[in-house]
């Protein structure tokens, strides 16, 4: 029983983890580029949250739409503001880049009044609900993340297999040159990935906010979804998921069962191993250079 | 400007190109020099604290602005140094001899993480590197036995031979003495056969391979150089902070470390050295500035990470050969003028060429 | 007399395509060889598995006598075999010089503490290998261009540098990797002419991949004509030009209307 208890708040701790896995994944399946910002998107995107629940007063779900919506357009904003322009330069450059970004976000957050460095709750309807299934107790947080998660991951595969935009997307990530060549919008679409991706992160902060607060250094966690996303396979957007699922119910385990401490670095030694068996991950691709 | 005409080979190997080179050079050694007795111990400091973070910036620019691989981890190292000296010199190890200990074990660090690191490239390197770094913070933490854990290790001031440090000046010139080994070291491994092969690993795998070079222990020989330096910095760094602890080698120590080389200007040694005045610089900088701003900014814990983030970035927008991209820059405008044109400097392509099958 | 080169029953496959098929060859040592063949017949593949970038599934590879299955792909250059690449891979950031210079990598003595400290030893072999290195240089004229950064030079001179780098090499086979791909008239010309040196001069043996006829013709002793990954025709360049097959697989056949 309590191995379930265990396995079912891993696998929701995953589900977050795989989530900003999944924009990583996004972001770096269009662009080849990966966006260090992440969790910071997150956080922003758990403040806008906040700031329509608690200071604007909106119902829950309209402050869950707000926030996607704002940070889908700080998401477009920022790509073409500080990632197009670079475009050419090596990753490593995208990479610093999106680092600043970070710390600009941080630091940025603690001087708005209202936010700052404090702790918030954010009220959802669902916080601190228990629910009784089939013998385990599970509390509704984690329910949720899993229903979101699973809901989001079944609409983004719809949308890249099925609709124009999502195969545009796809053929960009796969030889820009020729992309542009065939008429598509490039920088528009790497705006549009950028602006989904910052979605799913706020998304993400909003199902994480309920369990651990909002606060400047939420986005900390984000630093996990990379072994998440290594462990899934980077080009693989249900590897994200599977690897962040991965992640989190190994931490579980080593929470309950291991010795104090191998909580934190679990998911690093997962993802230290993995690279050492299989570098492209569960899902990944291997590539090779023809000369 | 100076035309250099070369008649010998031996021309092509100077450290220094041309009379006016070492005159400038030679200028700043002696200022260096002479520098702790016109200064108040305060910027005597901070200037060690200059010197030590460019030898850091050098063992970080040899791995990833010369042989092109990156590390989010390496904090790690400067740890392992600052640890081992810590230790040693508690049990009254000279300084010399407990310093190459810690680059020793640094560099043995560094074959351990730089050996599975040799298959993986790019962002993969990175996330390994990081959770490297992470894994090594948590080990430091839980040896309490040997590293004090969490609490701390104290660290005596630096000691050799019966001579004691015992004033900023003096630690100053341990630390100018020991820099100017290095960057002497690196500079000689770079116009040497070894030093080329780690550019050429950074610009072509394949064609270095084809040239004779063998990747893995060209990567590994870096990996294990950069680690034993940063090893150094750390060994004076311990003596430096007194008290050392583990979350003050975390992963945003190594950002930091990175942001350093960035800066600085990638890829070049002046570089190293332009971005540790920089991240020296900057937090006197705001300090001051703080007083003239509105509260909510100035008083704000985050304005230093705001800062250095929008600074990051603009450099990378703007001025991605760093600090001593902008030097060089300018150094030219003058040299030539009015001949200068804006376009001298400016990188060609604008579609992004895939790095996945590098 | 023992072939300097001897390819036997090669097969490369990447997953389900074939892209090289017993193909058997064998170069003597002083000549010009070359492969020639449509796009996609695999010629560009038999050098990459020479080269030990990609393992054969079948087939061996004989260097002077020796298997090169058992070698890694860096240990080649030692042996004395240099390449160029069809699709330029210099080192950008690097001037003319230092990629010249990494061709001498294989040559080198000291070990890395004594470049450290910059030894008279080292200093030694890097004089030594800057003098070699300006006897490549003046060969192909490159004296002009020698401190530039590689990555602002013009198409026809990154070629040349490629060349001169695999030379730098001092090997006793050089594959060439379509040599005249993206030169104009004149700068073909000269590549013939420098060919024709590194045979007759320097005695190195040359492997090439060419799909200029003229060239081809003037500069090779043999040809071997390639199709699909498979052989179709050996042969002095006279006799694999009349070859039926190899008409065939250029033009194709007549179609009786």
């Amino acid at each position: 029983m309590q191995v379930l208890q265990v396995i079912v708040s891993g696998i929701s701790q995953g589900c977050i983890y795989g989530l900003i896995a999944l924009g990583f994944v996004l972001i770096y399946k269009a662009t080849e580029t990966v966006n260090f910002a992440q969790g910071e998107l997150m956080m922003l995107g758990a403040f806008v949250g906040l700031t329509a629940t608690s200071f604007l007063g909106l119902p829950y779900l309209a402050a869950v739409a707000a926030a996607l919506l704002v940070m889908a357009l700080f998401g477009f904003v920022l790509e073409r503001a500080v990632v197009d322009p670079i475009l050419g330069q090596p990753a490593f450059a995208v990479i610093m880049v999106t680092i600043g970004v970070g710390f600009i976000a941080r630091g940025v957050v603690t001087m708005i009044p209202g936010w700052g460095t404090d702790t918030h709750v954010l009220e959802a309807p669902f916080r601190g609900e228990i629910l009784h299934v089939g013998g385990l107790v599970v509390a509704a947080e984690h329910l949720v993340i899993i229903a979101a998660t699973l809901l989001l991951v079944a609409t983004l595969y719809a949308f890249f297999r099925f609709s124009r935009v999502g195969i545009a997307m796809q053929a960009t990530s796969q030889n820009q040159l020729a992309a542009y060549y065939m008429g598509i919008p490039v920088r528009r679409l790497n705006g549009l990935i950028w602006a989904i991706s910052a979605a799913v992160a706020a998304l993400a902060g909003l199902l994480l906010a309920p369990l651990s607060f909002v606060h400047v250094n939420m986005g900390f966690i984000g630093l996990k979804a990379f072994p998440a996303a290594v462990v899934g396979g980077f080009g693989s957007l249900p590897g994200a998921i599977v690897g962040g699922i991965t992640i989190g119910v190994v931490e579980a385990f080593s929470g309950v069962y291991l010795p104090e401490g191998f909580k934190d670095v679990a998911a690093y030694v997962v993802v230290l191993i993995m690279l050492v068996v299989k570098p492209t991950g569960l899902f990944g691709e291997t590539m090779r250079k023809k000369v | 400007m100076h035309f250099v005409f070369k008649t010998d080979y031996a021309q092509d190997l100077q450290l220094f190109k041309h009379s006016g080179q070492t005159f400038w050079y030679g200028t700043l050694a002696v200022a260096l020099a002479i520098v702790p007795w016109l200064l108040s111990p305060y910027f005597v400091s901070q200037l060690t604290f200059v010197l030590i973070y460019s030898i850091v910036a050098l063992g970080l620019m040899l791995l990833s602005g010369f042989t092109g691989q990156v590390s989010l981890g390496h904090a790690a190292f400067l740890a392992v140094g600052a640890y081992t000296e810590g230790v040693l010199a508690a049990k009254g190890w000279p300084f010399p001899f407990s310093m190459a200990v810690g680059a020793l074990t640094a560099g043995i660090v560094g074959a351990i993480v730089g050996t599975p690191a040799l298959r993986v490239k790019g962002i993969y390197l990175a996330i390994a590197t990081m959770a490297f770094n992470i894994i090594v913070e948590e080990v430091l933490a839980r040896w309490e036995s040997m590293t004090g854990g969490n609490a701390g290790l104290q660290v005596g001031p630096l000691a050799m031979f019966g001579w004691r440090v015992q004033d900023e000046r003096a630690m100053y010139y341990v630390a100018l003495v020991v820099t100017a080994l290095v960057t002497l070291g690196v500079v000689n491994l770079l116009r040497s056969p070894t030093g080329r092969a780690f550019v050429a690993v950074r610009d072509s795998e394949i064609s270095a391979a084809s040239m004779g070079i063998n990747l893995a222990l060209c990567k590994l020989t870096s990996f294990v150089l950069s680690a034993a330096i940063t090893g150094i910095a750390g060994a004076l760094y311990a003596h430096r902070l007194r008290i050392i602890t583990p979350d003050q080698f975390t992963v945003l120590q190594s950002i930091e470390m990175l942001m350093m080389v960035v800066i600085g200007g990638l890829g070049s040694i002046h570089g190293a050295f332009f971005g540790a005045a920089f991240v020296i610089i900057l937090p006197q900088l705001i300090a001051v500035a703080k007083d003239y701003l509105p509260p909510a900014i100035g008083q704000a814990t985050g304005l230093q990470p705001a800062l250095f983030g929008l600074i990051l970035v603009g450099f990378i927008l703007f001025e991605p050969l760093g600090l001593y991209g902008r030097w060089v820059k300018t150094r030219t405008f003058f040299q030539l003028f009015p001949f200068y044109r804006r376009g001298m400097f400016r990188r060609r392509k604008a579609f992004m060429k895939s790095e996945r099958l590098r | 007399m023992n072939p300097m080169l001897a390819v036997e029953d090669l097969t490369v496959e990447f997953g389900g395509l074939r892209a090289v098929s017993d193909v058997s060859f064998a170069v003597r040592e002083g000549e010009v060889y070359t492969l020639i063949g449509p796009n996609g017949a695999g010629k560009t593949t038999i050098f990459n598995a020479i080269s030990l970038i990609y393992p054969p599934s079948n087939g061996r590879i004989f260097f002077k006598g020796e298997d090169l299955a058992r070698r890694e792909p860096y240990e080649i250059a030692r042996l004395g075999i240099a390449r160029t690449f069809q699709n330029i891979e210099l080192f950008e950031h690097a001037t003319v010089l230092e990629n010249l210079l990494i061709g001498r990598h294989v040559l080198r003595g000291p070990r890395l503490w004594q470049e450290l400290v910059f030894s008279p030893a080292v200093r030694r072999q890097e004089l030594a290998f800057r003098e070699a290195v300006e006897k490549v240089i003046d060969f192909f004229d490159l004296a002009h261009y020698r401190d530039t950064r590689v990555a602002g030079l013009p198409y026809g001179v990154r070629k040349v540098v490629e060349l001169a780098r695999a030379l730098a090499v001092e090997p006793k086979l050089l594959l060439l990797d379509e040599p005249s791909s993206g030169l104009n008239v004149e700068e073909t010309d000269d590549m013939a002419f420098w060919i024709h040196d590194i045979r007759s001069n320097l005695g190195i043996t040359v492997l090439m991949v060419e799909h200029n006829m003229t060239l081809v013709s003037r500069a090779s002793d043999r040809v071997l004509a390639l199709n699909h990954g498979e052989v179709i025709a050996e042969g002095t360049p006279a006799e694999v030009r009349d070859h039926p097959g190899v008409i065939e697989a250029y033009l194709g056949t007549l179609v009786e209307a």
